[in-house]
C-alpha cells in the first residue's frame, strides 16, 4: 500500500507562505496515495516556474525540464515506457504561453499523459509580469497602466476543447478535497487529460486571491452537469465572472490514445522490449533493399 | 573504345521522374558489378524546377563525382541548355526526337546527337508515362550495357503493379534498347560492360546512417521534416513496424528533440534528425541533455546558408555552431562522417558514445553526403560487427541490490555516474535542469557544489577523448603538400590526391571524422610532420582551419573553399590549386 510518507521530501520549499502551489502539492500526493501508486511508478515532468520546483518537494521520479517543454518530454518518456504514470505539472506561462504549440498537439493526438496546470494568471518566478491567462487590463511591469495587459486572456478550457481534448477539468487549490478528486480523475483518464488549477499567487497577483475564487467557484457536479456533452461544454467553457465552474467540464471515454495506435507498442513498453536481436533474415532484408 | 569509365547525367523538370530514373539506372549498374558515384541535385520546388541525377561509373571504387559528362539523357530541352558545356569530347545527348533542340549549335561543338522516338515507343507499346523506361533502355543500348540488368530493375520496381505492367515496361525498354544500339552504338565510344564482382549495395549517406542507427539499437526517432534530413525520419517511419521502432513526426523541432530526450531518459536509445534551421530551435534542449546527462543522438544534415538559405544545396557551414551551440558549458561529442561507410559506423557508434558519456552526440552530415549514392560491398557494411555498449547503465539486478540513497549524479573519478532508469523503487530520482546536487535536487546557488558538478561533467570528456579517433592519412607518409579536410570533403579530396599522385608522390590527405573533443596533442604531433597544408572545406570562412589553429596552434597554409551551394569536386580543387593554391588562410 502506498503511504503519504513515502512521498515526503527532505527538501525545504522556497515557495512563499500561502502560495497556492502548496495545495496542489498536497492534493497530488493525496491523489497518488488514493490511487495506490508508489513513487517509482510515477514520473512528474515540470517546466520552469515557481510551481515547477514541485518534484523537489516530493519523493518521486521527476524531470524538471525547460520553460515550455515538459509536454514533449513527457510524451517521449511515456512512448518509451507506458508503464509509468507520466504527469506534467507546469505553470500557465509554461503551458499556454511558451509551450502553447505542444499543448495543442498533445491534446489533439490524445497522448496518454496528464497535464496539471498551476494557473496563477501571472509569471511568478520572474517576479510578476502578466501571463497568457491574466485578464485584459491587468497591470504589471510589462503591462503598465493605464492600459494594463492589452490582449484578452487565453481561455484554456475552450482552447483544449477546440484542440480535441478528451478530458478537461478545472479545480481550485483552495479546495483540497475537490482538487484531489480531480487529480485522481485526470490521472485515471485514458488519454490526454487537462486539469487547470486556479492557483493563487499571494505575492504577485492580489486580484486572484483565495477570497476572489472562494466567492466565485462552484462545482458543476452539484448542478447535475453532463460532461459528455460537447455543446454544453462549449457553453461552459466561456463562463467566467461572478460564477466560475470547477469540476470535469468535458470528458469522452473510450477514444483510443496515441500510444494505443502505435504498432510497436502493442508488444509492451518500448524500454522493456530491450535492444532488438537481429537475425540473418533481417540482414538479408536490409541488404536486399539496397542491392 | 573506353570501357566502364564514364559519367551519365539524367536531367529533367521536377516531377518528370529524374530521381527514380537515376536510382533505377544506378541499381542496374551495381547489379552488373560496376562501381558508381551518384549525385543528384534538385531544386526546392515540386514542379517546374530543373533537376539532375549524375552517375559516374567505373570498374574501380569511386569516392566522388567528376564534372565532365559523357552521356546526357535529356528529358527536357532545358537539360541541354544547362549542361551542354559539361559534355566531354566524344560525348553525346540522348533525347526524344520531338524535343526542340538547337542541332546546329550542338553539332558545331562536336557533341553527338542521339534522338530516339522515346514517347512514340512508350505510347505504341504501353502508355506515355513509360517514356522514362524507354530512355533508360535507349541509354543502355547506346552504351551496349547488358539488357538483363535493366530488366531486373524494371521487374523489381514494377512487381507491385502486376505482371502486365512489368511486361509492358520490359517491352518498352527492349524496343528502345534495340533502337539505340542499332542506330548509335557504333558511333559512341563509351561502353558499359558487366564485371564479375561480389554483391554491392547502392546507398546514400542518409540511409547508411539509418542502417547504422537501427542496428545500433536505436528504437525511438522523433523529427520534424526538413531538407535534406527528411529521408531519415521517412525511412525510420516506413521501417518502424518491421524493426520495432517508435517514430514521431512531431509538431516542431523543439518537440522533436524533447521527445527524444524523454525517451532516452526512460531508457530507450533515441535520436532526432534535422538540418541547421531545425537544429537552431533545438539548441536550448541540447543544453538540457547536457545538464541532465541524458544520452542523446542528434543528426544535423547541413544545407547552404543561414535562415532558409539554399534548401537543396550543400555546405559545411555549421561546424563551429555544432561545437559551441547552447549557453553555458557542457560536454558533447561531434562526429563528421565523410563517406557512406563512415555514416554507417557513426550511426551505431554515436549511441554507444552517448550512453557511455551520458551526453549529447551530434552527427554532422550535409546535403552532398546525405544525397550522394555509392556502391559499397555488402561486407564493408558488416552488420555483425556492430557493437553495443551501454556504458554504466545499471542492470535490473544491480538496482535490486542497491540499498538506500541512489545518487543519479554521484561524483566519481571518471565523472560518469552510474545511470538507473526510472521505474524501480530503489532508484527514485529527479533529473534536474537547474544546477543540482548529486542526488538531483535543485542547488542553483552554492558555489562549491557548482564547481564540483562542472568538473564532474567535464571529467567525462577526458575519458571520451581517449577513444576519439585521430584523422586518417590517405596517400604516402611524406608528400610535398598535405590536404586537410573533414566530413564530406573526403571523396573529392581523395580523388584529387589520386590524380595528383599519378605522376609521383605529391600529395597526401588527413581526413578528420572525430571533431570534438579533439585530441589536441596527438594532432599537433601529426601536423608537425607535414610540409605545406591545404585546407579544403565547403564554406566561406574556413571554419575547420580556424578550429584547428585554435586547438593545435598550426596555421593552415592555403585554403580551398567552396560556398556556391555545389559540392566540391576533384576538378574544382585542381583548378583552384593551379590558380595559386586557393585563398590565403
Ligand atoms: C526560454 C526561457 N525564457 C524565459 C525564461 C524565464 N522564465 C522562467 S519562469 C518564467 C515564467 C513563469 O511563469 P509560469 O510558467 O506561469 O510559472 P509560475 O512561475 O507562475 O509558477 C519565465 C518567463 C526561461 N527560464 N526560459
Ligand atoms: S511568487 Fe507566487 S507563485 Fe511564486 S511561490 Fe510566491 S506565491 Fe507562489
Amino acid at each position: 500500500m502506498a503511504n503519504i510518507k513515502d512521498y515526503a521530501s527532505p527538501v525545504r520549499s522556497t515557495w512563499c507562505v500561502g502560495c497556492g502551489d502548496y495545495g496542489i502539492l498536497n492534493s497530488l500526493k493525496q491523489a497518488l496515495v488514493k490511487m495506490d501508486l508508489e513513487p517509482h511508478e510515477v514520473l512528474i515532468v515540470t517546466g520552469i516556474g515557481c510551481g515547477s520546483k514541485l518534484p523537489d518537494y516530493m519523493t518521486v521520479n521527476g524531470y524538471t525540464s525547460l520553460h515550455g517543454r515538459p509536454i514533449p518530454i513527457a510524451q517521449g518518456i511515456h512512448l518509451a515506457n507506458h508503464d509509468l504514470k507520466v504527469i506534467v505539472v507546469a505553470g500557465d506561462g509554461d503551458t499556454y504561453g511558451i509551450g502553447g504549440n505542444h499543448f495543442i498537439h498533445a491534446l489533439r493526438r490524445n497522448a496518454d499523459i496528464t497535464i496539471i496546470v498551476q494557473n496563477n494568471a501571472v509569471y511568478g518566478l520572474t517576479k510578476g509580469q502578466y501571463s497568457p491567462t491574466s485578464p485584459k487590463g491587468f497591470p504589471t511591469k510589462t503591462s503598465p497602466p493605464p492600459t494594463g495587459a492589452i490582449e484578452p486572456p487565453v481561455n484554456p478550457i475552450a482552447l483544449a476543447l477546440a484542440a480535441g481534448a478528451t478530458f478537461i477539468a478545472r479545480s481550485f487549490s483552495g479546495n483540497p478535497p475537490h482538487l484531489t478528486d480531480m487529480i485522481v480523475a485526470a490521472i485515471s483518464h485514458q488519454g490526454c487529460a487537462l486539469l487547470d488549477v486556479l492557483q493563487p499567487c499571494v505575492t504577485f497577483n492580489r486580484d486572484h486571491s483565495y477570497d476572489f475564487y472562494r466567492q466565485r467557484v462552484y462545482n458543476v457536479e452539484e448542478e447535475g452537469y453532463d460532461p459528455s456533452n460537447r455543446e454544453v461544454a462549449w457553453e461552459k467553457s466561456s463562463e467566467w465572472g461572478d460564477r466560475i465552474p470547477i469540476g470535469i467540464l468535458y470528458m469522452v471515454e473510450g477514444k483510443p490514445t496515441y500510444e494505443d495506435q502505435v504498432t510497436t507498442l502493442k508488444s509492451g513498453p518500448l524500454v522493456k522490449q530491450g535492444l532488438r536481436s537481429w537475425g540473418e533474415s533481417d540482414y538479408e532484408a536490409l541488404e536486399a533493399e539496397f542491392t | 573504345m573506353i570501357k566502364n569509365n564514364m559519367t551519365l547525367k539524367i536531367g529533367g523538370e521536377a516531377g518528370q521522374g529524374v530521381e527514380s530514373s537515376g536510382a533505377g539506372f544506378a541499381k542496374a549498374l551495381a547489379r552488373g558489378g560496376l562501381h558508381l558515384f551518384g549525385w543528384q541535385d534538385y531544386m526546392s520546388r515540386i514542379r517546374g524546377g530543373h533537376n539532375f541525377f549524375q552517375i559516374k561509373v567505373s570498374d574501380r571504387p569511386l569516392y566522388s563525382h567528376s564534372d565532365e559528362v559523357h552521356l546526357l539523357l535529356a528529358l527536357h530541352p532545358e537539360t541541354i541548355d544547362r549542361h551542354k558545356d559539361e559534355i566531354a569530347t566524344g560525348g553525346g545527348i540522348v533525347y526524344d526526337e520531338n524535343l526542340n533542340v538547337d542541332h546546329d549549335y550542338l553539332k558545331e561543338k562536336g557533341i553527338k546527337l542521339f534522338p530516339i522516338p522515346l514517347l512514340k515507343i512508350a505510347e505504341e507499346t504501353g502508355t506515355k508515362i513509360m517514356a522514362n523506361t524507354a530512355a533508360l533502355g535507349a541509354t543502355a543500348g547506346i552504351t551496349e550495357y547488358d539488357f538483363e540488368h535493366i530488366a531486373s530493375v524494371i521487374r523489381d520496381n514494377f512487381v507491385k503493379k502486376g505482371q502486365e505492367v512489368v511486361n509492358t515496361n520490359l517491352e518498352v525498354a527492349r524496343r528502345a534498347y534495340d533502337l539505340g544500339r542499332e542506330r548509335y552504338a557504333a558511333d559512341f565510344d563509351f561502353k558499359l560492360e558487366t564485371v564479375k564482382a561480389p554483391a554491392r549495395m547502392v546507398i546514400n549517406g542518409n540511409h547508411a546512417l539509418c542502417l547504422g542507427a537501427v542496428l545500433g539499437g536505436c528504437r525511438f526517432v522523433s523529427a520534424y521534416p526538413m531538407t535534406p534530413a527528411t529521408p531519415i525520419i521517412e525511412w525510420m517511419s516506413t521501417h518502424a513496424d518491421r524493426y520495432g521502432l517508435v517514430t514521431k513526426h512531431s509538431e516542431d523541432e523543439i518537440a522533436a528533440i524533447c521527445m527524444a530526450i524523454g525517451a532516452s531518459h526512460a531508457g530507450v536509445r533515441a535520436m532526432t534528425a534535422t538540418s541547421g534551421g531545425g537544429f537552431s530551435l533545438m539548441v536550448e534542449a541540447l543544453g538540457l541533455a547536457g545538464m541532465t546527462e541524458t544520452p542523446l543522438v542528434v543528426v544535423e544534415v547541413q544545407r547552404a546558408g543561414p535562415s532558409t538559405g539554399m534548401p537543396t544545396r550543400t555546405e559545411q557551414g555549421d561546424l563551429l555552431f555544432m561545437i559551441h551551440a547552447s549557453q553555458g558549458e557542457f560536454p558533447r561529442i561531434v562526429l563528421a562522417p565523410g563517406s557512406v561507410e563512415e555514416c554507417f559506423y557513426a550511426g551505431w557508434r554515436a549511441f554507444n558514445l552517448a550512453e557511455k558519456y551520458q551526453c549529447p552526440v551530434i552527427i554532422l552530415s550535409d546535403t552532398f553526403l546525405a544525397n550522394s549514392l555509392r556502391t559499397v560491398e555488402c561486407r564493408d557494411f558488416n552488420f555483425k560487427s556492430v557493437e553495443l555498449d551501454r556504458g554504466e547503465l545499471l542492470t535490473e539486478e544491480a538496482v535490486d541490490q542497491l540499498s538506500e540513497g541512489y545518487k543519479r549524479y554521484a561524483i566519481t573519478d571518471t565523472g560518469i555516474s552510474p545511470r538507473a532508469l526510472p521505474g524501480h523503487p530503489n532508484t527514485v530520482f529527479v533529473a534536474c535542469s537547474d544546477e543540482h546536487t548529486q542526488d538531483g535536487h535543485f542547488e542553483d546557488e552554492d558555489p562549491d557544489n557548482r564547481i564540483q558538478m562542472v568538473e564532474k561533467r567535464f571529467r567525462k570528456m577526458e575519458v571520451a577523448l581517449k577513444e576519439m579517433r585521430t584523422p586518417t592519412l590517405y596517400g604516402p607518409q611524406e608528400a610535398e603538400f598535405t590536404f586537410v579536410g573533414w566530413g564530406s570533403t573526403y571523396g573529392p579530396v581523395r580523388e584529387t590526391v589520386d590524380r595528383l599522385n599519378e605522376g609521383g608522390n605529391k600529395a597526401n590527405f588527413l581526413h578528420f571524422t572525430d571533431i570534438w573533443p579533439l585530441p589536441e596533442d596527438k594532432i599537433s604531433h601529426l601536423l608537425e610532420t607535414t610540409n605545406h597544408i591545404i585546407g579544403v572545406e565547403s564554406n566561406s570562412t574556413g571554419q575547420f582551419a580556424k578550429f584547428l589553429r585554435t586547438y593545435t596552434g598550426r596555421k593552415i597554409d592555403h585554403q580551398i573553399l567552396r560556398y556556391d551551394g555545389q559540392p566540391l569536386s576533384p576538378e574544382y580543387i585542381l583548378t583552384k590549386l593551379q590558380v595559386g593554391g586557393g585563398d590565403h588562410g
